[in-house]
C-alpha cells in the first residue's frame, strides 16, 4: 500500500529561501537547491516549492532554480505560486518540475486546472486550496491571493469541483491551524479528503510527530507538509517517519 | 552515450541529470540517428498516452524506437513511457502503442483515489539483472492508468495497489518502470544504475 507522505515546503522569493533557516551544516541556508537536497538526503519524500517572487525577473529566476534542483534530488517536488497559464506550467514543468500547484489562478480561471490536465495529465496539476472556517455558514471558505481575499466559495464545492476539473491532487491549506503548531485542522482535512476521490496533502498546524500521525488516520490525509518545524530543526523528517512507523504507519 | 528521447512531453531533464549524475552522458535527442547510435535508450514520457503516441508517429519516432529495441538495445521506457511499449491503451479512447510488448494500458477503476500517487513497494516477481544489489523498497509512482501485460514472463516486479499493479516489466533488453525511477531516492537510482550496467562500460571513470 501507498506510504504516507512527509513533505517539507519551502518559500522562495527571488530564488532564496524565506522565513529564515536554521540549519547548520549548509554553505548558504538561502539556496533553496541545497536545501533541498538536504530534506532528500534526510528523507522527505516529496517537496513544494512556493514562489512568492512578485516580480518578472524572480519567476525566471525559480525556473532557473527548479532546473538546478532538479538535477540535485532524486525525489519529487512541486512548484506553486503565481502560475497563472499553461505555458507557465510547462516552462516549469519542462525545467524539472514534477507537478505544478495552482491556487488563485484556479479559482480565477478554473479551465486553467483542465487545461494544464489534459494537456500534462492531471497527476502534473495540483490545486491547492486555502480554506478557513466560516462561523456563518458552519462550513469552510475558500481564500485566494495567499490567504488575503476571500472568495465566497464553499472549501468542499471547490475541492470536488478541482476534481471533476483534473485535479490530480489537493494541497489543503487550513488557514486556522497554520502557524499555531497545535496540529492539523483534522475536520477540515477528513470532510475535504471524504468529499474527493485524489490525494489530499494536509497543510498548516504541524507541531509533533502525534499530529502527522492524527492528520493520517482521523484527518484521513495521505501526505502531511510543513515549513517551519522543519526549516527551525524543531523537529527532523527522521523523528516524525519514526514516530509514525513505531505507531504502525505505512511510510516509506 | 545514452539517448533520451525527446518527442515533446515530459520531464527529461530529471531523467538526463540522474543519468549523469551515474557517470553516463545523457543527450535528450530526437535524432534518429543519435538514438539508434546510443549504447542505450530512454523513452520518458509524461502526459496523455494518445497525445505522446502521435507525437512518435508523426516525427517517426515510433518506428525508431522499435528500430532500437529489434536491434537489442538496452531501451528503458519510464511511467507513460513503459506503458508506450505496449500495445494499446484506453486512455480518452482507444490507442495504438508502439507494440514492443503485449498487453495494454487500463484505467484504474474502483473504490480507491486514482491516481495512484506517491511511494509504494516493489515486490519482484522474477530474477532481473535490475534488482543486482537491490532489495525490494519504495519507489515513486504517479498514474492513472496500468498495464496489463498478456504475457505474465515480462513481469519483474508489481507493488499493491489495490490489486497487483505491474511496475517493472521486461523482456530481453527491453525494460519498463511504471514508477520514476530519478524520482525514487536511493532504490531507483540504483535500478536506473543497473540498466545502465546493461548498456556497457561507463565512457567516464
Amino acid at each position: 500500500m501507498l506510504a504516507k507522505r512527509i513533505i517539507p515546503c519551502l518559500d522562495v522569493k527571488d530564488g532564496r529561501v524565506v522565513k529564515g533557516v536554521n540549519f547548520v551544516n549548509l554553505r548558504d541556508a538561502g539556496d533553496p537547491v541545497e536545501l533541498a537536497a538536504l530534506y532528500d538526503r534526510e528523507g522527505a519524500d516529496e517537496l513544494v516549492f512556493l514562489d512568492i517572487s512578485a516580480s518578472v525577473e524572480g519567476r525566471a529566476t525559480m525556473i532557473e532554480v527548479v532546473r538546478q534542483t532538479a538535477g540535485e534530488i532524486t525525489i519529487p517536488f512541486t512548484v506553486g505560486g503565481g502560475i497563472s497559464s499553461v505555458d507557465d506550467m510547462k516552462r516549469l514543468l519542462r525545467a524539472g518540475a514534477d507537478k505544478i500547484g495552482i491556487n488563485t489562478a484556479a479559482v480565477r480561471e478554473p479551465n486553467l486546472v483542465l487545461d494544464g490536465a489534459r494537456k500534462f495529465g492531471s497527476q502534473c496539476i495540483v490545486v491547492a486550496i486555502d480554506a478557513k472556517y466560516n462561523e456563518a455558514w458552519g462550513e469552510w471558505e475558500v481564500y485566494t491571493h495567499g490567504g488575503r481575499r476571500e472568495t465566497g466559495i464553499r472549501a468542499l464545492e471547490w475541492a470536488k469541483r478541482a476534481e471533476e476539473l483534473g485535479a490530480g491532487e489537493l494541497l489543503l491549506t487550513s488557514m486556522d491551524a497554520d502557524g499555531t503548531k497545535d496540529g492539523f485542522d483534522l475536520k477540515l482535512t477528513a470532510a475535504v479528503s471524504d468529499a474527493v476521490g485524489i490525494p489530499v496533502i494536509a497543510s498548516g498546524g504541524a507541531g509533533t510527530p502525534e499530529h502527522f500521525y492524527d492528520v493520517f488516520t482521523a484527518g484521513k490525509a495521505d501526505a502531511g507538509l510543513a515549513a517551519t518545524i522543519f526549516h527551525y530543526k524543531e523537529l527532523s523528517i527522521a523523528e516524525v517517519k519514526g514516530y509514525l512507523k513505531e505507531k504502525g504507519v505505512d511510510i516509506r | 552515450m545514452i539517448a533520451i528521447i525527446d518527442y515533446g512531453m515530459g520531464n527529461l531533464h530529471s531523467v538526463s541529470k540522474a543519468v549523469e549524475r551515474l557517470g553516463w552522458e545523457a543527450e535528450v535527442t530526437s535524432d534518429p540517428a543519435h538514438i539508434l547510435g546510443a549504447d542505450g535508450v530512454i523513452l520518458p514520457g509524461v502526459g496523455a498516452f494518445g497525445d505522446a503516441m502521435r507525437e512518435l508517429s508523426e516525427s517517426g519516432l515510433a518506428d525508431v524506437v522499435r528500430q532500437a529495441a529489434a536491434s537489442g538495445k538496452p531501451l528503458l521506457g519510464i511511467c507513460l513511457g513503459m506503458q508506450l511499449l505496449f500495445g494499446e491503451s484506453e486512455e480518452h479512447g482507444q490507442h495504438e502503442g508502439l507494440g514492443i510488448l503485449p498487453g495494454r494500458a487500463m484505467r484504474f477503476a474502483g473504490e480507491y483515489k486514482v491516481p495512484h500517487m506517491g511511494w509504494n513497494r516493489l515486490a519482484f516477481r522474477q530474477d532481473s539483472p535490475l534488482f543486482e544489489g537491490l532489495e525490494e523498497g519504495y519507489v515513486y509512482f504517479v498514474h492513472s492508468y496500468h498495464v496489463k501485460p498478456d504475457d505474465e514472463s515480462v513481469l519483474l516486479a508489481v507493488t499493491d495497489y489495490y490489486q497487483p499493479v505491474t511496475a517493472i516489466v521486461g523482456r530481453g533488453r527491453v525494460f519498463g518502470m511504471q514508477f520514476h525511477p530519478e524520482k525514487s531516492g536511493d532504490v531507483g537510482m540504483r535500478l536506473l544504475a543497473n540498466f545502465l550496467s546493461l548498456c556497457g562500460t561507463k565512457p567516464q571513470a
